[in-house]
């Protein structure tokens, strides 16, 4: 999937190898791709390892969960450990681990939904801001200063204050969040795009503002928009996970890694650590898969942007 | 350098007006009706004239541009209004909060920094010795550990293994500095975690980088002692780009704070946001987001001066 991202110069004469391996079938040549990903970033492709089994997880919760996470069981309340409910069960007698299972469903549904509706809004504002330039850049960019300004947890706190805790509306905050950001880094790609020969060719065959944009400067930034979405894909975890925690993310009888931290994390810390230890761990993987897949694609795609 | 300082507030006075425009927006353009809220929430409890009476007393019912314009005329007497909940005002209860959440953010940083640059330098002068790869784990892991997950982790060893608990009252730091810095420690050793690896990171590449300059090569060749030309010429040098990110992390610790506040029981302004967002309690919200934008914008426009000042090239960029 790699090879599909333009990297190399267009006056590069093409590898015989390379265009023998575009005839190729698609899968094997994702297969091969992987592989080579993962022989020059082992780390990444651990990371998305970490990640693949989560997603898998989370597909398959209702398959793979040993007990139903909403059945509240009297005689199971704060249960350690044991033979039925394997990581003990919670205030109400709920299967922790049932409710991990499904609580990664929530944490990455809000996570890629929001991650593929801001970044894509916000790399399509870049875009138009940095092509149009002038008045129109001006404009974008104080918005995106004064966004940028409040902390990504205290944005989302004050939108979700206004329209109340449901799992659309965290995914709303989200975007108004993550948007901003990806609007400043698509913009300084979409700079650099813009001068280019080819830009000015289409304009010279008379192509439209938004046929450039669309076809020639958005296409130009998918390395930079793959790595935004995956390095921002933990961020959206956590911020998600964060807001649920304090009350205003993910309605609390919807089993979610925030929720579940909330839930057992400070009161019962003491009587049953296994509350909060469980959902900890799954959020800290899951974060840290993404972290090490999308540093490895940073470094792979773009390395200019390392230490970024 | 008078061109650069006038450019710089060029660009921070209409970001500061858009901002204050955005904490009125969040509140007022979203849908959502404080006076709905304020009446309990849901439908059918209360009438439609209860409603108006309500909303006669917020403001809420004249237009829009003429409540940001009140809003806007309020700030500059230095009223925020008054609290739908507390009923005292605004102001009042900034000022109590604000001093505890500063006093938690520049205590983080400071331990972060403290840490972070003999970690990042002492990784990079021994690049690949096992101090290299332990501190690359302690990173690692500071990154991916969300904040409020570290909190109850360090809640959770300190309650388990020594039997500490948050204090339910809490000390001022100038009644009683020793109790105070007691039950703050810890929280802000929970906030600063990922500032310290993320400095530690950025200290590295940036000394990893300075080392292989000439200027360092020089330095050794004219027999300068290993420490003298670490500490004096790397170091120095090394430090721009770490000064860079310390107004971005202060707002950044600001953010966590609310969260670790919440945690340890700290009467800041992170649990007052809280507080005020799930009881509704608009003006406080939209005082207090404002205020903590106001300071991330200006901690931003210092680092851009100082940034200006310690580095020359900058101001002709």
């Amino acid at each position: 999937m790699f090879r599909d991202i333009p990297q190399a110069s267009p006056t590069a004469p093409a590898h015989p190898d390379h265009r023998a391996a575009l005839k190729r079938p698609l899968y094997t040549r994702a297969i091969s791709g992987v592989a080579g990903f993962s022989r020059r970033k082992p780390l990444g492709a651990i990371g998305g390892g970490i990640l693949l089994i989560l997603v898998l997880i989370s597909l398959l919760a209702p398959v793979i969960s040993p007990q139903d996470p909403y059945q509240i069981r009297g005689d199971s309340i704060l249960a350690a450990p044991n033979e039925t409910l394997w990581l003990g069960g919670d205030s109400l007698g709920r299967d922790v681990l049932s409710r991990l299972f499904y609580g990664g469903r929530i944490s990455l549904y809000v996570g890629l939904v929001s991650i593929a509706v801001g970044i894509t809004a916000g790399a399509f504002l870049g875009a138009l801001s940095a092509y149009f330039g002038g008045k129109i850049d001006l404009v974008v960019q104080r918005f995106v200063d004064a966004f940028i300004a409040f902390p990504g947890i205290i944005l989302g706190l004050a939108i979700m204050a206004v329209l109340g805790s449901s799992v659309n509306n965290i995914i709303f905050a989200l975007v108004l969040v993550l948007a901003p950001s990806a609007i400043r880094t698509v913009r300084s790609q979409a700079l650099a795009i813009k001068e280019m020969d080819y830009v000015l060719a289409a304009r010279a065959l008379g192509a439209r503002d938004l046929r450039i944009v669309l076809r020639h400067i958005i296409p130009n930034c998918m390395a930079i928009f793959i790595i935004l979405f995956t390095l921002n894909l933990g961020y959206a975890i956590v911020v998600e996970a964060t807001l649920t925690f304090l009350g205003v993310g993910v309605p609390p009888d919807v089993p979610s890694w925030g929720g579940m931290l909330a839930e057992g994390g400070i009161a019962y810390i003491k009587d049953a650590p296994w509350l909060a230890i469980a959902p900890g761990i799954a959020l800290s993987l899951a974060v840290f898969g993404v972290n090490l897949l999308g540093d490895a694609l940073r470094d792979v795609l773009d390395p200019r942007l390392r230490g970024t | 350098m008078t061109t650069y300082i006038a450019q710089r507030l060029a660009l921070f006075i209409p970001t500061l007006i858009l901002a204050s425009f955005l904490a009125f927006a969040i509140m007022r353009i979203l849908p959502g009706d404080p006076a709905i809220a304020m009446l309990g929430g849901s439908e059918g409890s209360f009438t439609e004239e209860d409603l108006e009476a309500v909303r006669e007393k917020l403001g809420t019912n004249r237009p829009l541009h003429l409540q940001y314009g009140s809003w806007i005329a309020d700030l500059f007497t230095g009223d925020l209004n008054d609290s739908y909940f507390f009923r005292v005002p605004v102001a009042d209860l900034m000022q109590d909060r604000f001093p505890v959440s500063t006093q938690l953010a520049v205590m983080a940083l400071l331990i972060s920094y403290a840490a972070a640059i003999p970690l990042g330098v002492l990784s990079a002068v021994k690049q690949d010795s096992w101090f290299d790869h332990a501190a690359k784990i302690f990173t690692i892991a500071g990154v991916a550990l969300p904040t409020f997950w570290v909190g109850i982790l360090v809640l959770f060893v300190l309650s388990n293994y020594f039997n500490w608990v948050p204090p339910l009252d809490y000390a001022d730091f100038w009644e009683n500095p020793a109790v105070n810095l007691q039950q703050m420690i810890f929280p802000a050793v929970a906030l600063g975690y990922f500032n310290t690896a993320f400095a530690a990171r950025l200290t590295r590449s940036t000394m990893l980088e300075v080392l292989h300059e000439d200027y360092i090569r020089t330095a050794r060749s004219k027999g300068l002692k290993e420490a003298a030309v670490i500490g004096r010429h790397a170091v120095k040098n090394a430090f721009l780009p770490v000064v860079t990110i310390i107004g971005f992390q202060l707002g950044r610790l600001f953010g966590g704070a609310v969260v670790i506040e919440a945690i340890f029981v700290i009467p800041g302004v992170g649990t007052l946001l809280v507080e005020s967002v799930l009881i509704r309690d608009y003006p406080v919200v939209q005082a207090v987001i404002l205020m903590i934008a106001l300071i991330v914008l200006a901690l931003n426009l210092i680092v851009d001066l100082l940034y200006g000042w310690l580095n020359p090239r900058i101001r002709y960029a």
